[in-house]
């Protein structure tokens, strides 16, 4: 199992914040995660296609080639504006 | 020290707590307190909600505060940051560095609301009189 977490307008925009979905047959990165995802509808395909999200793997922000295993936490995100 | 709570906190308590972490050792203490603004990109702001990533947001919080005591000489720092529902004139974080010498207590402070803004997983989303809005990176920082 692998734990999603969608955060802020990109969580308003997908209705929903968080799922565990099994890691899809040769999924093993998180370019073709992201693209896995966005085939779910068009909804989904528009919300994740905006180049401004960050990623963040186990919490810690990543760029598209990383490596993606069963057991990982992923997180996609609007840039920050806290402070 | 790193806190993410949605309480209140008075500034001039925890600087008196930092006061004492730094045992006589400090020259200074520099502190940044960011508040609730009523009027944002010109529309009235009558509520604001702060999201986060719990666990990736306290991880964030203390790897600024490590990078900070690595560049500077620091007895002590605190970052706290609200989360929830807050309103105008509410505090919504606080940082401070306490150091032998104010410069490198002035440098630390900023650098670590700078880093913060730009580095760690909060989000404002602004009540409006007409609706609510996500508020956009601000990108003169």
């Amino acid at each position: 199992m692998i734990q999603l977490r969608y955060f802020a307008s990109l969580r308003e925009s997908l209705g929903i914040g968080e799922e565990q979905i099994e890691l899809p047959d040769g999924i093993h990165d998180l370019g073709a995660l992201t693209h896995w995802l966005q085939n779910r509808d068009t909804n989904w395909e528009s919300a994740l296609a905006d180049r401004r999200l960050h990623v963040a793997v186990n919490q810690e922000i990543v760029n598209a080639d990383a490596r993606i295993m069963d057991g990982d936490e992923v997180a996609w995100f609007p840039p920050v504006t806290g402070g | 020290m790193i806190r993410v709570q949605t309480d209140d906190f008075d500034p001039g308590n925890e600087l008196e707590q930092l006061r004492s972490r730094s045992a006589g050792q400090a020259g200074a203490i520099v502190s940044f307190t960011g508040l609730v603004r009523d009027l944002n990109a010109g529309e009235s702001v009558s509520q604001m909600t702060l999201e986060h990533y719990p666990g990736m947001t306290e991880k964030a919080l203390a790897k600024i505060e490590q990078a900070a005591s690595e560049q500077w000489d620091l007895t002590a720092t605190l970052i706290i940051h609200r989360v929830g529902l807050l309103a105008p004139n509410d505090h919504i974080v606080f940082v401070a560095a306490a150091s032998p010498h104010r410069k490198q207590a002035f440098r630390a402070c900023e650098y670590m609301i700078d880093y913060l803004k730009t580095q760690a997983p909060f989000w404002k989303k602004e009540t409006l009189q007409d609706g609510t809005r996500w508020v956009e990176p601000d990108v003169s920082v």
